[in-house]
């Protein structure tokens, strides 16, 4: 296990670094260019923005900017934003506990309707219980996020005048207020997140549990004269777990990376919503790290899925 | 209107025969904007009026919080950083600068005691100085004196090219000093008939001294103040979260009485313009929300609601085409469009003349912006309800035709006309927005049946606003025969917005197409107007100055002005909002209101 582990980090750097340098190189050749409002301001001579941009030395070769980058990143300096002109690590931790909550409750919430719904189907496949969660299962992840969002707007927000469509990271009440408030503001995003994953998760549950059931082992355990709930909980869907757990783990560098769309719509102040913004002003050191370090986490979470092979069936050997 | 009239004019608001008000519309009605015309009657010993708007509480605070909804995230709060109207605004709560513009173009004294006029001695008769008087017993949100030593660190901050500062152009040309604790006198190179610059409006946010003087120069980005303000303003920071939310509370101490009403203030920012409008016109979440970019039919069907209000102010911002006079299609030296080349039809003034008579004016402002802008006939606007006689706009296509057939442009097989083997074919670029690709289709119909050929080209915006000259998509390279786009007219001064008229600013391939005069239609004329329009003292001189560039511009039908622009908001309906076209929309956020 132990060498298998370096030996995956050592790989890791160097494609850690290619990635990084198909980021710089892809951002640097797009056009755009943060001071883009100051030119098209008549009241603003060209020398100020000339200026700007030799002082943030944007017109330095690519190479150039790179290799400056990548020396202040690894002296954990990420840069600065050129819209904000403060720390880029600063503006992204500001953003984690928003993005945290929204889309890790998200994922908690679509768990807990996919698992259960995922294996009483499969248990009981073709009856109409199934015909019913595939139906809606086909539904929830044919329809996008920024089409329910919206719908959700319109049901719960203009007609019915029962939610906020605004995020709020500061919200003026305290106590149970708050809460109520924060539930209130974080139903609708959270929802619209968790039925979109929770539709993927049950189709994924169902054949995972779909393919257990039927094995030999199951029809052992149910000849020794084991309940029906026994069986199902401690046999089939442990074994059937184990492809979940693996696209759980896949799934959660997509926690800090956020929803881009969702968070647009709803005003969510978490990561996606930062790159967004980061993206449209041309702010190339904010999405640089943003993108990085989502792309560390992608690397992170992979070894992570393929370890947790190892622990959840033994037959997996690391040699 | 000629000089001497004006002149007239002048001396009878001096009288009393004539208001204050129906001049500034007469000067309208030439073209004049509002505020050119208020500094001529300053210039002549009239003093500005006073805003007329009624603040009606009678005392500060009580008022609750007051909801803003941004669509772009407020991402720094120092003026001098600001690089678009977000960031102004957002910085406009907590910094004032000495003088702001209203509505109607008046220069309002903020933290300066009075505007300085000849009268009382604030401008100097040579036009090489002028010298602010500053309100007493204004504190900083610390509690510290308001003193001149702030208004000249300020401009120390600014002009120094280390700290970085977007606001830099305003100071690096001009002195400041201080005369006493409350007097600043600003010294100009030249005799300088537009002082207003400098401390004024948007540019003009005066920072403390002793807050930000330890970070000068190439330190300025270390400032924690840049992200915790502590200004003049009438609300104090409580809490700023970079690209999401702003939240002031009230300042007891602000410096005007009775003032501000409201307890709380958060801008909150971030989502797209037409969910901004949502929140506040149909479920109220909001109090108030900025820059409607939105099309006025779905602000009409929100406003049916009944929650809201949608609100609009004029400002000097003009949506145009370009007729391009050279030649895009052929390379000389490296470029195209290259000055000294010439289109092979466009050239012709007849043809330019047709296609003025093509586009539909009216229609566009009808059916496509709404209460977004108001048809127009000239590139230098007045506020909407006043339209300039000196230049005339029709939509007439039998007439375009009759111009065309008598300039020997004949009508081929495909029902397109030529003449001596050109055809009248053009490319037409804007950049991507509905309104803009509404409007390419409503011109090329009509062109259509004029036998002009037009091929409707739409660039990304981000592409075509930018300045990266390896891309030959933007709109300074004009490598199309037509395009069409919005310049704004940021502050109320033609001397700078007008430079897009004269030779030496020719965006060319050398000065890597930064020139303004993106057109590159260049009059000997127009140049001499605005070279002694630069020296020009004299307000009503100057004014004649500007409108004949205009008239120049407009006349030779290079410059197709389509829609002068407002600014459109959106308010709740108890919300009594003060926003101006000349001025960031928080301008006044202290006399804003909520009536009961």
């Amino acid at each position: 296990m132990g060498p298998y582990l370096i030996r995956r980090l050592l790989i890791a750097l160097p494609s850690l670094l290619g990635i990084s340098l198909i980021l710089f190189t892809v951002l640097a050749l797009a056009p755009g260019d943060p001071f883009e409002e100051l030119a098209t301001n008549p009241n603003i001579p060209p020398e100020v923005r000339a200026n700007l941009r030799a002082k943030f030395g944007i017109d330095d070769p690519v190479l150039v900017r790179y290799v400056r980058w990548l020396a202040a990143m690894a002296q954990g300096d990420w840069g600065f934003s050129f819209a904000s002109r403060i720390n880029v690590d600063t503006l992204i931790l500001q953003r984690v506990p928003t993005t945290l909550f929204i889309v890790g409750s998200s994922q908690i919430l679509a768990l807990a309707i996919a698992l259960p719904i995922g294996i009483y189907a499969a248990t009981r496949p073709y009856s109409i219980f199934d015909q019913i969660a595939n139906t809606l299962a086909f539904v929830g992840f044919s329809l996008p996020t920024f089409f329910t969002g919206l719908l959700f707007i319109l049901v719960f927000s203009v007609t019915l005048d029962w939610l906020p469509f605004v995020y709020r990271s500061d919200l003026a009440a305290t106590g149970w207020r708050w809460y109520w408030e924060m539930f209130r503001q974080s139903i609708m995003p959270i929802m619209v997140l968790a039925l979109f994953q929770a539709a993927s998760y049950t189709r994924y549950v169902r054949s995972a549990v779909l393919d257990v059931v039927r094995l030999d082992y199951v029809t052992t355990a149910r000849a020794k004269g084991l309940g029906e709930k026994t069986v199902t909980l401690r046999h089939v869907t442990r074994n059937a777990l184990i492809p979940v757990v693996t696209l759980v783990a896949l799934q959660m560098p997509a926690v800090f990376g956020g929803a881009i769309v969702t968070e647009q719509i709803f005003r969510v102040p978490g990561i996606g919503s930062l790159l967004i913004s980061a993206i449209l002003a041309n702010d190339t050191p904010v999405i640089m790290a943003v993108t990085f370090v989502f792309s560390c986490l992608v690397v992170l979470f992979n070894l992570i899925a393929d370890l947790l092979y190892g622990w959840l069936d033994p037959r997996i050997s690391y040699n | 209107m000629k000089e001497h009239e004006i002149r007239h004019l002048i001396g009878q608001v001096k009288d009393g025969a004539m208001s204050r008000r129906s001049f500034m519309r007469k000067m309208l009605a030439v073209g004049i904007a509002a505020p050119i015309a208020s500094q001529m009657l300053v210039w002549h010993d009239v003093a500005m009026a006073q805003s007329t708007r009624v603040y009606k509480p009678t005392k500060a605070g009580g008022g609750g919080p007051l909801k803003i909804l941004y669509w772009q995230a407020v991402t720094l709060l120092n003026p001098h950083f600001a690089t678009g109207t977000k960031d102004q605004d957002g910085s406009r709560v907590f910094y004032e600068p000495l003088a702001g513009w209203d509505n109607e173009g008046n220069l309002t004294p903020i933290l300066a005691a009075e505007v300085p006029t000849r009268a009382n001695g604030g401008l100097a008769a040579d036009g090489l100085s002028v010298t602010w008087k500053l309100k007493p017993n204004v504190k900083w949100h610390d509690g510290k004196p308001f003193t001149a030593d702030d208004v000249v660190f300020n401009w120390e901050y600014a002009k120094d090219p280390a700290t970085a500062a977007v606001t830099s152009g305003s100071y690096n040309t001009i002195t400041v000093e201080k005369v006493d604790n409350l007097t600043v006198k600003v010294v100009f190179k030249q005799p300088t008939p537009f002082w207003a610059d400098a401390f004024v409006g948007v540019v003009g946010m005066i920072i403390p001294k002793h807050v930000f003087e330890p970070f000068i120069g190439a330190k300025s980005r270390e400032a924690p103040a840049n992200l915790k303000p502590v200004g003049t303003g009438p609300y104090k920071l409580v809490d700023f979260k970079p690209g999401d939310i702003v939240i002031g509370e009230r300042n007891p101490d602000y410096h005007v009485a009775n003032q501000p009403h409201f307890d709380t203030i958060e801008i909150k920012g971030g989502g797209d313009a037409v969910s901004a409008a949502r929140a506040v016109l149909q479920t109220g979440e909001f109090d108030y929300a900025w820059n409607m970019q939105v099309e006025d039919e779905v602000l009409k069907r929100m406003e049916t609601g009944g929650r809201g209000k949608v609100l609009s102010v004029p400002s000097g911002n003009i949506e145009f085409i370009i007729l391009n006079t050279t030649d895009p299609w052929t390379e000389i030296e490296g470029e195209r469009s290259h000055a000294k080349s010439k289109h092979p039809t466009l050239s012709d003034p007849k043809v330019r003349e047709a296609i003025n008579l093509l586009i539909d004016r009216d229609s566009v402002q009808k059916f496509i912006y709404g209460r977004g802008g108001t048809a127009t006939a000239n590139f230098v606007n007045a506020p909407a309800q006043y339209r300039s006689p000196n230049m005339k706009y029709e939509f007439n296509i039998d007439k375009a035709n009759k111009i065309l057939d008598d300039a020997g442009y004949k009508r081929g097989s495909d029902g397109i006309r030529e003449k001596d083997g050109k055809k009248l074919k053009y490319v037409f670029q804007t950049s991507i927005n509905a309104p803009r690709q509404k409007t390419q289709a409503i011109i090329k119909q009509a062109c259509q049946r004029a036998g002009i050929d037009i091929e409707i080209k739409s660039v990304t915006a981000t592409v075509f606003f930018s300045s990266d000259f390896a891309n030959p998509d933007t709109y300074t390279k004009l490598y199309v025969d037509m395009e069409m786009y919005t310049t704004t007219m940021t502050q109320p001064d033609p001397e700078r917005f007008l430079n897009q008229f004269v030779s030496w600013e020719v965006a060319t391939k050398e000065n890597k197409w930064q020139g303004r005069n993106v057109s590159r239609y260049v009059s000997a004329e127009s140049d001499e107007a605005y070279r002694a329009a630069q020296k020009e003292l004299d307000p009503v001189k100057r004014a004649a100055l500007f409108i004949k560039m205009n008239d120049i511009y407009c006349g030779a039908n290079v410059i197709l002005p389509v829609l002068a622009r407002t600014r459109v908001a959106v308010a709740g309906n108890t919300l009594t909002p003060n926003y101006s076209g000349w001025d960031s929309d928080t301008w006044q956020i202290g006399t804003w209101y909520r009536e009961a």
